[in-house]
């Protein structure tokens, strides 16, 4: 099989696994709530989650309906040959995928309001690029759900409002937005940077699993303290009440203008996708999100 | 909090006993509508026309189903419920001219709605947003559908179901509503939170 093939396959692939299996530190964040919640409506909404989550892998269909609009992250290392047909194959793979799995076609014009049919316009499916070193590839599918996207929210805070703004803008956010975004959530907030790159960030801490603090301890401390003070608001799992509204706090942060303070809080539904590989020049796989065995 | 098993049709008795909390599985015929065909269905009430559905007593479901032709059958492959505040703005007299006696969504429904299921007896019922495998996997069969020129999510699918659920009863017929209680205490606890972050209001 040639390279680009294998890159093709592995990518079809990923958005399988991302949309039928959660990774396991969200699927296990999820059995924790069940176990912890003493809410009887809350328990019966993680009951049901879980359920519906165990006979999606089972029977290998979408855990949601809205599987998203399609998001790649990709890691390019600098001698990772086939460089220049990573856009065109991720394309394809989309198109496949959409056919394949089958995922809805959730790419429409804006203006048209044509929906394309198979996952792909302009700019979609939509690919964040990074280079590294080395001769190998890592890929992260990303799926993201529309509903609790539209709860997502970016806020230009006065610098002299400091930390506080940024925890009540987030806290802000979460009562806003309610049930409305399928809870238990999992917060990805980005700090700093300009508009774009506080919402970009945002949307990139969701990549760490949630088990995962930030190695800053100062940051790891605040998404601590972010997580315990949105599960007191009492929301709950899809919104019925209950401990459980968030399942994770992710922060990323870059520098600020001295004149600003962006901050983007990205929010994440229970249904929280992604899948991960690497892929070697010589055409090797390692899956990093999902155990899957040899094909 | 108790468990109900349902079979459809469900009388107005069988409603009345329930309270928010309450948790129902339904099984017999589930009958999905979003806006547009609740626009319809009361057009052709003004208009004295027939229905193609008989709503009495069944289920009704806020839902735009993925389905699937195979070898001349409906499948239906996703199900999961649509935000109901959508339908806020028909439900009311939907329920008064129908009776419907349960309706099932997601995101939960306003007062006229509230107040519509105290005055004709019905409840309003949450499904697990995006729970679309769970849904889908009670659904034994699709009956028919109706109105399809609508587009395949806006159609009156007949869903024959079994076991549909869990869904929890948030609007009852006694005028209580579990969403508008929820997000009541939700903003009670607003202040709770600030002083624990310590933070100015
Ligand atoms: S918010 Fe998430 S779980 Fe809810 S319907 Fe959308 S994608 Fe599915």
């Amino acid at each position: 099989m040639s390279l680009v093939q294998k890159i093709e396959d592995t990518v079809v692939n990923l958005l399988r696994l991302a949309v039928t299996r959660l990774p396991k530190d969200v699927k296990d964040a999820l059995k924790t709530a069940y176990e912890k919640e003493v809410d009887e409506t809350a328990k019966t909404q993680l009951k049901a989650i879980l359920d519906n989550i165990m006979l999606a892998e089972k029977t290998e269909r979408p855990m949601c309906q809205d599987t998203g609009v399609i998001i790649f992250y990709v890691k390019v290392g600098n001698e990772f040959k086939e460089l220049g047909k990573l856009p065109e194959i991720l394309r394809t793979a989309t198109i496949r995928a959409t056919k394949e799995i089958p995922l809805r076609p959730n790419a429409v014009h804006p203006i048209s309001q044509k929906n394309s049919g198979d996952n792909t316009g302009r700019y979609i499916p939509y690919i964040n690029w990074e280079i590294i070193q080395g001769d190998f590839l890592e890929i992260t599918a990303f799926p993201k759900g529309g509903g609790s996207e539209n709860m997502s929210r970016l806020g230009m805070l006065k610098p002299g409002e400091g930390i506080d703004g940024m925890k009540k803008f987030v806290i802000d956010t979460v009562l806003h937005a309610g049930g409305q975004p399928c809870p238990p959530v999992i917060l990805g907030v980005g700090i700093g940077g300009g508009a774009d790159i506080a919402m970009k960030l945002a949307k990139k801490a969701l990549l760490r699993p949630i088990t995962e603090r930030h190695e800053d301890p100062e940051i790891a401390k605040l998404e601590q303290e972010l997580l315990e003070a949105v599960n007191e608001s009492g929301i709950g799992p899809m919104g019925l009440g209950g401990r459980t509204t968030a399942l994770g706090v992710n922060i990323e942060y870059a520098h600020r203008h001295p004149a600003s303070y962006p901050v983007g809080v990205v929010v994440q539904c229970w249904a929280a996708r992604r899948a991960s590989a690497r892929i070697y020049s010589d055409g090797a796989v390692e899956y990093l999100t999902h155990e899957v065995g040899e094909k | 909090m108790t468990t109900y098993r349902f079979k459809t049709p469900v009388s107005e008795e069988d409603v009345r006993k329930l309270r928010v909390g309450d948790i129902i599985y339904v099984s017999g015929t589930l009958v999905t509508a979003r806006d547009e065909a609740h626009k319809r269905a009361l057009e052709y009430y003004e208009e004295g026309k027939k229905l193609p559905v008989d709503f009495e007593g069944i289920a009704l479901y806020h839902c735009g189903p993925i389905v699937k032709k195979v070898n001349d059958e409906w499948i239906a492959v996703a199900a999961g419920p649509t935000t109901s505040t959508r339908m806020d703005l028909f439900e009311a007299e939907f329920i008064e001219k129908f009776r419907v006696r349960i309706i099932i969504g997601k995101g939960g429904m306003g007062e006229r709605t509230t107040e519509a299921c105290k005055k004709y007896g019905a409840v309003y019922c949450a499904f697990i947003g995006g729970a679309a495998v769970l849904a889908a996997n009670a659904i034994k069969r699709i009956k028919g559908v109706e109105w399809l020129d609508l587009g395949m999510p806006e159609a009156l699918w007949i869903f024959e179901v079994e076991n549909f659920g869990p869904l929890t009863v948030t609007i009852d017929s006694h005028g209580n509503n579990l969403h508008r209680e929820v997000m009541s205490r939700v903003e009670a606890n607003r202040d709770t939170i600030y002083k624990k972050l310590k933070l100015k209001g």
